[in-house]
């Protein structure tokens, strides 16, 4: 009898505390399911039909994404988008781990250096992309003026289709240096300082230490920077949109995956053809994000 | 000590390279803002600006309506932000610290959405707001920030991080989960609280393709979505583009200043963490 009323009394709790555990997340669990996982479904059941305008879709099977494979506008802004991402990927982390380095030396006035290198990041992209438009300005611009003040001619930033990839490249490359920065200074601060001491009681010079102790040691951080660095570089959009007018020659050769999807989706109002080409980003992400994972194993170095 | 001192003098060299390349674009900027269009297209430049006159803030108030840009970013921030920390909180400390059925493959569910490109979402959650009448609204700015993922995620390792006794001491007092959760470690949470605050507010501010698609009438434009309609009706009047672009930059430029300290922080715990 004892016992009974006991596994009641506990039975009772138990379902109190689970009842609190599904109130806690439900705001979370609903807006989940609601905003993303059937946004997903959506998005997928889109391409599969043909939705122009706002008339209900019309299944049309995988006719969207055989229009996909053939389409040279979309392997143009994936050659478009992965240049870009090969151009701000390694220039963009390597130059913040060289500012994390040294900004975390025994050096003065780091904090003003450091609140400077991370203004960028606090800056709407929009209005950053319209200063970086005048900065770039092919007849009055700064970057001119100055180069034809050392003897450079003037240059075509944003008009040349050879060069507007590499300007808005560069753009990009700025406005990522101080987010990345702060959090390898983080990862750097991390490391014991005996290592260093005991490497300098063993005589190593400051490119030694580099490689065999602050290298290894932030590969983690390195790596996480990296892996994030690459998957929103695959989404370029704002500067490209801010920056770029349709009708620029060198449209073109600068115009993005996410670019792309955007002018289906809301100008030209081709929904399903749209929500092809965001699932084809979604696959390359996915397949990217497997990739690193496969690699993390070999090059990362884990303390435990 | 000399090879040091030598060793110094080369970091500053390069440091001081960087910063200047860093605050010259905005440097520019704001100097511009203060020219006649005719002193910004002068070959070669003028540096300084003649007179040192807010005319170019004036006219291009006259033309955008900033207060209205102004107010609603800060709305859609401030709403973006509450929700993101008190839901992700609530979520995050029970995948933390209760027990119930179903909880790896609720959390599961929450995990996955973190993988994936947030562009696969727009158009199914514009359709959504559209049918809910809330297009043009400031509601419409706020709905892909109700819920954070990644914020679940960061507060789940927040609250796994905290010590177990302080919990058990207060169940045994007799409070309920609720108490437990509210006066004891939602305040032990404080600094990833802060750090998700300022992370979800850094991206609400910057986001451009939600507030373009969803408010098309200028006043409910947010900041960003609102230089674009500029950048079409000045694309040569430079001084009031510089203009509108100094009062797009300067309010996060100026909270920054201030909570410096928690910015840089709350980039670290959740570069570090997340």
């Amino acid at each position: 009898m004892e016992t009974a009323k006991k596994k009641v009394k506990i039975g009772k709790r138990k379902r109190t505390t689970y009842l609190y555990g599904y109130l806690f997340i439900a705001p979370t669990v609903i807006g989940v399911m609601v905003l993303n996982l059937w946004s997903v479904i959506q998005s997928f059941y889109y391409s599969f039909n043909e939705v122009k305008g706002f008339a209900a879709p019309k299944f049309i099977g995988l006719a969207n994404y055989a229009r996909l494979f053939g389409d040279a506008e979309i392997w143009r802004s994936i050659g478009n988008t992965f240049l870009y991402s090969l151009i701000t990927v390694p220039l963009g982390v390597l130059l913040s781990l060289v500012v994390a380095v040294l900004l975390n030396a025994k050096i003065k006035g780091k904090g003003v250096f450091r609140c400077i290198y991370f203004l960028p990041v606090v800056s709407a992209p929009a209005a950053v992309a319209l200063v970086w438009k005048w900065l770039y300005n092919k007849d009055y611009g700064l970057i001119n003026e100055m180069l034809s003040a050392i003897g450079i001619g003037r240059i075509d930033w944003l008009g040349k289709p050879s060069m507007a990839l590499i300007s808005v490249a560069i753009v990009g490359i700025w406005t990522m240096v101080g987010y990345n920065m702060v959090i390898l200074i983080a990862g750097l601060q991390d490391i014991p300082k005996g290592l260093y001491e005991a490497a300098e009681i063993d005589g190593a010079g400051p490119f030694a230490k580099f490689f065999k102790i602050t290298l290894p040691m932030v590969s983690p951080t390195l790596f996480f920077v990296s892996v994030t660095t690459i998957i929103s570089s695959l989404q370029v959009f704002d500067l490209i949109y801010m920056m770029m007018k349709p009708s620029s020659p060198a449209f073109k050769s600068v115009e993005s995956i996410v670019y792309l999807f955007y002018r289906y989706t809301f100008t030209s109002y081709n929904k399903g053809y749209g929500s092809a080409i965001v699932v084809l980003l979604f696959v390359i992400i996915l397949f990217i994000t497997f990739i690193q994972m496969k690699l993390q194993k070999k090059w990362v170095h884990y303390n435990d | 000590m000399k090879t040091k001192k030598k060793q110094n003098i080369i970091i500053y060299i390069i440091l001081v390279v960087m910063a200047f390349v860093m605050v010259l674009p905005f440097i520019w900027t704001v100097l511009t803002a203060f020219k006649t269009q005719a002193e910004a297209l002068k070959v070669p430049p003028q540096i300084l600006p003649s007179s040192w006159s807010f005319i170019n803030y004036v006219k291009v108030s006259e033309v955008l309506p900033f207060a209205a840009f102004f107010l609603n970013t800060f709305l859609m921030v401030i709403a973006r932000v509450v929700c993101a920390i008190f839901f992700s909180a609530l979520a995050g400390y029970a995948f933390a610290r209760i027990e119930f059925p179903g909880k790896n493959i609720l959390f599961t569910l929450v995990l996955m959405q973190m993988m994936l490109p947030s562009q696969i979402f727009i158009l199914p959650q514009y359709l959504i707001v559209s049918k809910l009448g809330w297009l043009n609204t400031v509601k419409a700015l706020v709905v892909p920030g109700v819920v954070s993922t990644f914020g679940t995620f960061l507060l789940r390792q927040f609250f796994m991080g905290i010590p177990k006794d302080l919990e058990e001491a207060s169940v045994l007092d007799g409070c309920s989960i609720w108490k437990t959760f509210w006066k004891i470690m939602l305040p032990l949470a404080k600094s990833g609280l802060v750090s998700l605050g300022i992370f979800t507010a850094l991206f609400a501010w910057k986001d451009l393709m939600w507030p373009l698609i969803v408010n098309m009438s200028i006043e409910k434009m947010t900041l960003s979505s609102g230089l674009v309609t500029l950048m079409g009706q000045y694309s040569v009047d430079y001084p009031q583009l510089m203009a509108g672009s100094v009062i797009a930059i300067l309010p996060m430029i100026i909270l920054f200043l201030i909570f410096q300290k928690q910015f840089v922080e709350g980039i670290a715990t959740t570069g570090t963490k997340g």
